[in-house]
């Protein structure tokens, strides 16, 4: 018989995670850079949960934008204009609108069509950054950012206390805006477009403008944990960009559980706390380790992490 | 830290203890390579390289033992570097940086050196100029430009006055393939053509009948090491151009030595300029090359990126013993700046002023050496200035 859990201690729940999140501040004051990346994981597997999760867009290029964010975060930065807020901010606008203007393709297409689109559009930005050497560094990455300090008062030190400040209260931010628009009658749509696309159509939904408008949103918040990344390591490399960060960001979000909004967040933070301690257990030999680990989370059942604790624990409402 | 260093700290501790003295400080240097994946190798010859200097040299220096933690990057993943550099330096508080295969992860963690006052001495990442990023780094092993006009100059003097250049299609390649457009025409030779190649293709039989067709009188060639290297040998051979009178040459890095097992005698008579040789003829070496065997297994191959290894903790040995044991960053720079030293490669400086490598560069061919095909060096460029 699964634990019940009233609707208002749900609220309560999400209230102490982040205050617990809040709290590794203090318990863990040697980690911060780790804990830094662990959000900035967490956003950007937040941002693939709203077109994968919820709009059910197969994207395997998800860190296009992730990238995308990082370059003009840094750019920005080199270019002389090293406010960082602003940097977050072009790279949410940048990303969107590129993202708004390729969902066209992207949410016309089937499942696989989508995965090979997702794919093909990664490939080419890559290739893009590698070949404009004079502007983004190519395969030595883009060097010299030097952010000024966070609304003009708190330089990122060399223990990350800044970085870990900014991030956490930036991510927060965000994630209360995602929460909000999943919650809201919208994300209700796109849940039943993604549950049963025809159905919404006869519904009258208008079902790709949805779309369209949750890749865009997905993609802003991916550049934004991309400028998150340019201005916290004060670099950008052509690794921002690659397949291999979009197939982690999805085996991040896929161990933690889509469509739940925390299952990104839970993922980022199992995934790299796992990785980190069998990284450093075995510097040669943590990539099995880790296989094994997810092997067996797979092999729990269904929905990630979040899946198997919701088969423990209900809340009211459901 | 892994069980080898561990083993050895321990030993040294024991042996301290045993001849009375108090027990030495440690030093820690936080070494920041590339242990898995694709990019095992680097990291398999920066430890052997480490551990071939302590078997030769002991764990202590300046009176003090010597601890090297090493953490995993994985590749070019200069996020994650920079953030195991800075747990290196608060919470493990390494005196030295080192390792750094990709020049990615050694910009990326060159802030940190500054900020900390930390040394970084690079074992590997070759872009050129890298060192000014930080005034605390200091480089071990070579930059690509400096390697290339030995090469050009020998082609002219040896009669292969038309070349043709292949590179891969990064930057690295791309420095390369400058410093030869510039080099070649200066000794007085002439580029008939030049093409980039993915950065991880191993078809080069288009490409090789192309250059076929072209008619130069020389191919200089830079691909990265393993398979890449393998497929361009394979197919220089496959498409005739030996018997057509066309000469492979280039850096280095297309006779590497931990790959040259898998090319075997397709090889056979490349000509390449590089600082290091495996076959380099010195007493030195020959120890160095068994302490690598004895620490990374009986068949492994030195590269420049062992020889790295060794070196950066040469260099980091001299200035803890210049600096009596002083792990001050600044003051070890210092002592770094200038040092002279005997490598298993030759005799190398750290120019004082770039705190960049000051080494000879060496033309070699590959031969059959009896038990393998390896680099044997025929002629020595001595540096500039």
């Amino acid at each position: 018989m699964p634990l019940t859990l009233p609707r208002r201690g749900l609220f309560a729940l999400e209230i102490l995670f982040w205050i617990a999140l809040a709290a590794s501040f203090f318990v863990f004051p040697d980690r911060l850079y780790l804990l830094t990346q662990i959000l900035i994981a967490a956003l950007f597997a937040v941002s693939l949960d709203i077109a994968l999760g919820y709009a059910g867009i197969l994207t395997l290029g998800h860190a296009v934008f992730f990238g995308m964010g990082a370059y003009a975060a840094g750019l920005l930065a080199k270019a002389g204009w090293a406010e960082p807020l602003t940097g977050l901010a072009l790279a949410f606008v940048l990303c969107g609108l590129v993202a708004y203007a390729l969902s066209v393709m992207i949410v016309r297409a089937g499942e696989l069509t989508q995965l090979m689109v997702t794919i093909a559009v990664g490939a080419i930005v890559v290739e893009i950054a590698n070949q404009a050497t004079p502007i983004t560094g190519g395969s030595d990455g883009l060097q010299g950012i030097s952010m000024w300090p966070v609304l003009g008062a708190f330089d990122f030190d060399l223990w990350g206390k800044t970085a870990f400040v900014y991030t956490f209260v930036v991510v927060l931010a965000l994630f209360i805006v995602v929460r909000r628009m999943l919650q809201s009658p919208y994300g209700l749509a796109l849940k039943g477009i993604h549950g049963n696309r025809k159905r919404m159509y006869a519904l009258g939904s208008p079902v790709e403008g949805r779309l369209r408008f949750a890749y865009a949103a997905s993609a802003a918040i991916a550049g934004v944990a991309g400028a998150l990344l340019a201005q916290t390591t004060e670099f950008v490399g052509l690794d921002t960009l690659s397949i291999d960060r979009s197939a982690a960001v999805l085996i991040i979000l896929v161990l933690g559980g889509t469509g739940r909004l925390y299952g990104g967040i839970v993922g980022a933070i199992v995934y790299m706390v796992v990785h980190d301690f069998f990284a450093d257990l075995s510097p040669e030999f943590w990539m099995f380790w880790l296989g094994l680990f997810l092997m067996a989370i797979v092999m729990i059942g269904s929905g990630g992490i979040l899946g198997g604790l919701s088969r423990l624990v209900r809340s009211e409402r459901s | 830290m892994t069980r080898m260093t561990k083993l050895m700290a321990a030993t040294a501790a024991l042996l301290t203890l045993g001849a009375g003295a108090a027990m030495a400080d440690t030093v820690k240097v936080g070494l920041v390579g590339e242990m898995s994946g694709p990019f095992a190798v680097f990291g398999e010859q920066f430890k052997g390289g480490v551990e071939a200097f302590q078997a030769i040299n002991g764990t202590e220096a300046g009176g003090k033992t010597v601890e090297v933690i090493i953490k995993d990057v994985g590749g070019p993943n200069p996020d994650v570097a920079k953030r195991l550099a800075q747990e290196l330096v608060v919470r493990d508080k390494v005196d030295i940086l080192t390792g750094f295969g990709f020049t990615p992860n050694a910009a990326a963690v060159a802030p940190i050196a500054t900020e900390a006052k930390v040394p970084m001495v690079i074992m590997n990442a070759a872009a050129g100029g890298l060192t000014g990023a930080s005034d605390y780094m200091v480089r071990v092993s070579f930059s690509l430009p400096t390697v290339v006009p030995p090469m050009a100059q020998w082609l002219v003097d040896n009669g292969y006055e038309k070349a043709y250049v292949i590179v891969g299609d990064y930057r690295p390649g791309h420095d390369t393939e400058a410093a030869f457009l510039e080099a070649f025409p200066k000794a007085g030779g002439e580029v008939v053509g030049n093409v980039r190649t993915p950065l991880m293709t191993v078809d080069f039989a288009p490409y090789m009948q192309k250059i076929k067709d072209a008619k130069p009188d020389a191919i200089f060639a830079f691909v990265n090491a393993g398979d890449v290297m393998a497929g361009l040998m394979k197919a220089y051979r496959e498409k005739g151009l030996e018997e057509a009178g066309i000469k492979l040459v280039g850096t280095g890095d297309i006779t590497f030595e931990p790959s040259m097992p898998a090319v075997g005698d397709a090889a056979d008579g490349v000509v390449t300029s590089y600082p290091y040789s495996m076959e380099h003829p010195s007493e030195l070496n020959k120890e160095f090359v068994k302490a690598f065997r004895e620490a990374a297994g009986s068949d492994a191959m030195p590269s420049i990126m062992a020889v790295g290894g060794y070196d950066a903790m040469a260099v980091i040995y001299a200035a803890l013993e210049k600096t009596g044991g002083d792990t001050d960053g600044t003051a070890l720079v210092d002592a770094m700046k200038g040092m002279e030293w005997e490598s298993p490669r030759g005799p190398i400086s750290i120019d004082p002023e770039t705190r960049d490598i000051v080494q000879n560069i060496y033309l070699r061919k590959v031969e059959n050496v009896g038990d393998h095909y390896g680099n044997v060096e025929f002629e020595t460029f001595e540096p500039a200035k």
